[in-house]
């Protein structure tokens, strides 16, 4: 009972986490209908960001504030310069359609070479700004802490910001429609490049929170995110890529997913899971698991 | 009746795609509470005079005036705010949005809360005004009910209503009307008849439309273009009897001859 209550815990924290690069690249994907494989990429630089501020002032929300900025105008900077001058191609044939996802992939690897460049290859580390030690109820250590809540928390408060400003804010309604009409949402007097513009600046702050709360559990590297961008797609995938409730779902049960393959069967499995997870989400639920043409995504 | 004011004067519009000419030296002229009709054939240039005015080309040459002020060529996102409002050919709704959610971006510039105020919480008064709006231009078209349906679950003369719901509630002083009665039944062009006569008074209407019955039941005046040029205007007794507009229609000015 006790291993059961400790999965499902732990599935939880790792869920959060997913749930936050799924948020990402679900907004991203909402606001410009491109999958953005740089937000590994963009998420990596601001942790390194926060490492360096953390480990200067040691104040972790003062990390947290950088981290969030930077994500903020990187998301904004790769949009801005990147997307717009491939999305005036787009028209141009089948490949020039595909430009855009093909760059953010490109994109990837030259920040994650750069990153190398700069902060070398080693592994770092920070340190949360709460306890990471397992409590302990009545005699027995569950696997949960204090950071663990924070992190469950965050993402939490992050989704609850993000899918008021889509439902219950123009500025969302403009989100939305801006994706799948641009020329009726220009018509309608949105202004349709700042407005994608804006979707990518949530985007790079949901991911840079992201990587400043899976760092205090792990290791940072150049590449230490790249799983984490992994099953932030899947979990996107499993919520149907439209929606932020889905993506949130998605992340937990995933998570959850990972956590009890890890604790009973063991770690060999679980990317053959996850994989096997995606295949079967696109098989059975192509539309996500809150997905369906009858029903509004948030 | 319309009164004289001018509310729109386009002086020699010409638009090239390529090497084609889709409109030359082009001159339209709309006062305020009539109804203009555009009309021609095929590939006469009558939406790309609608495109030029929202932006979506780029003219060659020529001139835009609104209510008496000579202005730039606008750019899409500027269409409403120069108090103009357009449907399209193919109607145009967002699929994944609301009905409600389609007629509020109609209104979406009568909006100020941004996102500062969202996280302030002044945003649900805004909200809730929108709201209001796009419910009441709902009920005016009789679409009111299917305001929480999917766009993309509408029939199709329905769609035509949300559309034009979009449309007016932006509370535009001029509006652009691109084959409104195209796929409508009787009934329903009836009804549409109808909403044009009654908005005409505070809104005058461009519409491009091939039913030839809906355009002489409501305009004022028509003008007629054919291979990009403006061969006839004036009203609908002349334009009926102009041998050009015949000859354009009927295909030689023989044919078109009285």
């Amino acid at each position: 009972m006790r291993q059961l209550i400790g999965t499902l815990l732990i599935g939880l924290t790792l869920g959060s986490i997913y749930s936050l690069m799924a948020l990402a690249l679900v907004l991203v994907w909402r606001s410009t209908r491109v999958v953005n494989f740089a937000q590994a990429g963009q998420a990596i630089v601001t942790t390194y960001i926060a490492y360096e501020i953390v480990t200067r002032t040691g104040v972790f929300w003062l990390a947290v504030l950088f981290a969030v900025v930077a994500g903020a105008l990187l998301g904004a900077g790769v949009e801005y310069f990147l997307m717009r001058t491939l999305f005036r191609h787009v028209d141009e044939g089948p490949v020039a359609a595909l430009a855009p996802v093909i760059a953010t992939l490109g994109l990837l690897g030259v920040i994650k070479s750069l990153v190398g460049m700069i902060w070398g290859n080693d592994f770092r580390s920070f340190y949360p700004p709460v306890s990471t030690d397992n409590f302990v109820l009545f005699g027995e250590t569950i696997p949960f802490s204090r950071f663990n809540i924070l992190v469950i928390l965050s993402t939490t408060v992050v989704m609850i910001i993000f899918s008021f400003i889509f439902q219950r804010t123009d500025l969302g309604l403009s989100l939305r429609a801006a994706a799948f009409q641009p020329e009726i949402a220009r018509l309608a007097g949105i202004r349709v490049g700042p407005i994608r513009t804006i979707g990518w600046v949530f985007a790079g702050v949901a991911g840079a929170i992201a990587g400043v709360l899976i760092t205090p559990n792990d290791v940072l590297s150049p590449a230490s995110l790249d799983v984490l961008l992994v099953f932030g797609f899947v979990a996107a995938v499993i919520g149907g890529l439209e929606s932020l409730p889905g993506a949130v779902l998605g992340g937990v049960v995933l998570g959850i997913g990972v956590s009890f393959v890890l604790n009973y069967v063991g770690t060999t499995l679980i990317f053959p899971t996850v994989f096997v997870v995606l295949l079967l989400a696109l098989i059975f639920k192509p539309n996500g698991l809150l997905g369906s043409k009858k029903v509004r995504s948030a | 009746m319309t009164s004289t004011e001018r509310v729109l004067a386009i002086r020699d519009l010409s638009v090239n795609f390529g090497g084609l000419k889709a409109l030359s030296k082009v001159n339209i002229d709309l006062h305020q509470g009539e109804v203009l009709g555009l009309i021609g054939p095929n590939g006469a240039g009558k939406t790309t005079v609608f495109n030029a005015l929202s932006g979506l080309v780029t003219p060659a040459s020529g001139s835009l005036e609104l209510y008496g002020r000579k202005v730039k060529w606008p750019k899409p996102y500027q269409l409403v705010t120069n108090g103009i409002a357009r449907t399209l050919q193919g109607v145009g709704l967002f699929p994944d949005l609301t009905v409600l959610e389609n007629v509020m971006m109609g209104a979406h510039h009568l909006a100020k809360a941004g996102l500062t105020q969202s996280f302030l919480g002044l945003v649900e008064k805004d909200e809730g005004h929108l709201r209001e709006l796009a419910q009441t231009a709902l009920e005016r078209v009789y679409v009111g009910s299917l305001a929480e349906r999917r766009a993309d679950t509408l029939a199709y003369p329905d769609t035509k209503r949300v559309a034009i719901a979009r449309a007016l509630v932006s509370q535009p002083k001029i509006l652009l009307l691109d084959e409104p009665a195209g796929g409508l039944g009787p009934q329903d062009i009836e009804w549409f008849n109808g909403l044009v006569r009654n908005i005409k008074s505070h809104t005058s209407v461009i519409i491009v439309e091939h039913h030839m019955d809906v355009v002489m039941s409501i305009c004022d005046r028509i003008s007629v273009l054919n291979f990009g040029e403006l061969i006839a205007s004036g009203t609908k007794d002349e334009v009926r009897n102009n041998p050009d507009v015949i000859a354009a229609y009927l295909g030689s000015h023989k044919a078109g001859a009285k």
